[in-house]
């Protein structure tokens, strides 16, 4: 159910792809269409308008945190607490309702086109969206409260799956694993790509523990960070088109671009090959959670069976992301 | 009904009339309220719609979970041991009916009365580790043998810590009969001061707390849940139950935290008593009659506000490693209560 999405690109055209693309991480999909979509720009050398960059980004946040969200209540659940997962359902439920009345789908949007966005936004939108911010730092903190603040919690996870600073940069870890070890990485900081994430003022999260309670703590900090980039970034939609001008049947010229961003779960590129048809003639997906994942015999080396479960979930993958 | 039964009935009529008595006019109501109330609260905690939305303020819920369950089909195992694995949730519950058998609800209230109340319930509260490790073993499949002896093993540990927090207030008392440790909570006195009465919460308040902590692990509930942990045992000894046994355990649960509840307040909190000095009485038989009614209802509220803290802690606390449960056993409860033994004892003789 879960493979061959590379060869499957390429018997579609571009425009098709988003849609193939955004079942690879499942829980923040908007964020699976957008390298690609980005990759696809680049080839062509056209690039969406001011407007439609910054909508994009702010859907972009918004499935990061309907994302790491839910994994912060499913790390309750691993964790034996079962309130937690009630209230991440809860509260994502909110940011679904947002996806799904800028985008028409709650999981699956397919909504970045190339060259902009399918739509402009809905009415009324941007004043809702600054509500449920609120009620999702509410959320935030009571995550807070709620676990990391347990000493049982502490006691479960803090020098527990202790992963180096060294281990992390030789297996590749992206995300927050990798920021948890203590590297400051952050594509969406350190890349320059046509998006809005530098009109904001926002803080890249590290912890130098590397231990699960680290990566966990690093991706409840950033959720809280992603309402803030949200909350700025809505001051700030400039007037304007979202659609640029692009033909009515792509074809995008012969050439190779790889595009990577820093997805919920991690570094997502899309290396695309060209050869000036409808379709790319070749797509390599380079996906978080298997290199995350790849550390795990690493890891996993003489600790407690229950501390596997712990160890997994502060890892975090997606399924259909790593199995791809 | 005290008029009554101090009529020349014989033994086992006045028994059988308790029973049937208490049954209806104390088990059934207290269960209803105490399991509506406690859903209530879930609700509220972890915003559940049911309890909220089902019938008039969501009051029907209970209806609806048990026909639910009722419906379902009462599968098991193919190479299960049948006779075991089906006694397997009743043994567990008549573990909690006996436990009760020894709750005074009021001077008069009671099931049985006897001298070796507390031993009672501490012996057969361990009863229901057998059904567990029976449900365990009889389901032949290795998660629900993990779990039986998970379940098991983590029983015994958290026995004694119990027994040990319940011997501070057998000292103080000065019996074992639960009827005498109300009557003593209730018209004792603190340091000539008797408007409060004694109760033990106050003098045992360490005992308190690891009896409540200790309770807490023996319903095999969040922290201590490591027999049923679905994320590492699937459900523990619960797995292969289906329908209406799955149903006696589920209900076993609310019944025992509910009756170990009754019997920390009987312990601790002054029972189905109110201090005897605020009516002028000054020993069991000085007391009302109309306490045979008040009585029962004390100890149901003081039974929803134990039960709403032991489900209270369920609901917010993640759970221990087997490791962490074990050392947690017997390296800070069972010192603990050995040490507040001692400090109560001594200071009984120099009082």
């Amino acid at each position: 159910m879960h493979r061959g999405y590379e060869k499957l690109t390429e018997v579609r055209t571009f425009p098709q792809v988003t849609a193939l693309v955004n079942r690879i991480d499942w829980l923040g999909s908007f964020a699976n269409e957008v390298p690609f979509i980005l990759a696809a720009e680049k080839l062509m050398g056209v690039e969406a308008p001011p407007r439609a960059q910054v909508i994009r980004t702010i859907l972009f946040e918004l499935s990061r945190i309907a994302n790491v969200g839910l994994f912060l209540g499913d790390l309750g659940v691993q964790l034996g607490a079962v309130t937690p997962v009630f209230l991440a359902f809860r509260d994502r439920e909110y940011v679904l309702n947002l996806i799904e009345s800028a985008t028409g789908g709650r999981f699956h949007p397919n909504f970045d086109r190339i060259g902009g966005l399918k739509d402009d936004l809905p009415a009324g939108w941007i004043d809702e969206t600054r509500a449920v911010m609120k009620k999702l730092r509410t959320f935030c903190d009571q995550m807070e409260d709620l676990l990391f603040g347990n000493e049982i919690f502490m006691a479960r996870t803090k020098g527990i799956g202790v992963i180096p600073r060294e281990v992390a940069l030789q297996y590749g870890l992206s995300g927050a694993n990798l920021r948890a070890s203590g590297v400051d990485h952050d594509l969406r900081r350190d890349t320059a790509l046509p998006m809005a994430w530098n009109k904001a003022d926002w803080k890249v999260w590290t912890h130098t523990d590397g231990d699960s309670f680290a990566r966990c703590w690093v991706r409840l900090q950033e959720t809280r960070e992603s309402t803030l980039i949200v909350e700025q970034l809505l001051d700030q939609i400039p007037a304007g088109p979202v659609m640029t001008k692009v033909p009515k049947i792509i074809k995008v010229p012969e050439g190779e671009a790889w595009v990577a961003t820093e997805n919920p779960l991690g570094e997502m590129g899309y290396y695309v090959v060209s050869k000036g048809d409808l379709g790319p003639f070749r797509v390599k997906i380079r996906s978080a959670s298997f290199n995350n994942m790849s550390v795990a015999p690493w890891v996993l080396k003489g600790v407690y069976v229950p501390d596997v479960i712990t160890i997994l979930a502060s890892l975090y993958f997606i399924l259909g992301d790593l199995d791809r | 009904m005290s008029a009554l039964l101090a009529a020349d009935l014989p033994y086992w009529a006045q028994t059988l009339l308790r029973v049937l008595g208490g049954i209806v006019a104390v088990l059934l109501p207290a269960g209803t309220i105490v399991y509506v109330f406690l859903f209530k609260m879930m609700s509220f905690m972890q915003s559940r719609l049911g309890p909220m939305e089902a019938g008039p303020y969501g009051s029907m819920q209970l209806f609806a979970e048990v026909g639910k369950w009722l419906q379902k089909e009462d599968l098991y195992p193919e190479r299960a041991d049948k006779f075991i694995f089906k006694i397997a949730p009743i043994v567990v519950l008549t573990s909690t009916f006996l436990l009760v058998a020894v709750v005074p609800f009021g001077p008069d209230a009671w099931f049985t009365n006897f001298e070796a109340g507390v031993f009672y319930a501490l012996a057969v509260s361990s009863v229901s580790v057998l059904g567990i490790l029976i449900a365990g073993w009889a389901s032949a499949n290795k998660y629900s043998l993990l779990g039986g002896l998970r379940a098991a093993g983590q029983l015994i540990a958290y026995e004694l810590p119990m027994v040990l927090a319940v011997v501070g207030v057998v000292i103080q008392a000065g019996t074992m009969n639960f009827q005498n440790i109300v009557v003593a909570q209730n018209a004792g006195s603190i340091f000539g001061w008797d408007g409060l009465g004694n109760p033990y919460i106050l003098t045992q308040f360490v005992g308190f707390i690891v009896f409540m902590i200790a309770v807490q692990a023996e319903l095999t509930q969040t922290p201590f849940d490591m027999p049923i942990a679905e994320s590492e045992l699937v459900s523990g000894y619960m797995t292969e139950y289906s329908g209406f046994r799955f149903l006696i355990f589920f209900i076993g649960e609310f019944a025992t935290a509910g009756v170990f509840s009754l019997i920390a307040s009987a312990l601790f909190l002054g029972g189905w008593g109110v201090p005897f000095s605020w009516f002028g009485w000054d020993s069991m038989d000085s007391i009302d009659n109309w306490m045979n009614i008040v009585g029962p209802l004390i100890m149901i509220t003081k039974m929803m506000l134990l039960s709403g803290i032991i489900m209270w802690v369920r609901f917010s606390y993640p759970r221990f490693r087997e490791d962490q449960l074990q050392r947690f056993a017997w390296k800070v409860l069972i010192p603990v209560s050995l040490v507040n033994i001692m400090a109560t004892a001594i200071l009984k003789v120099a009082f």
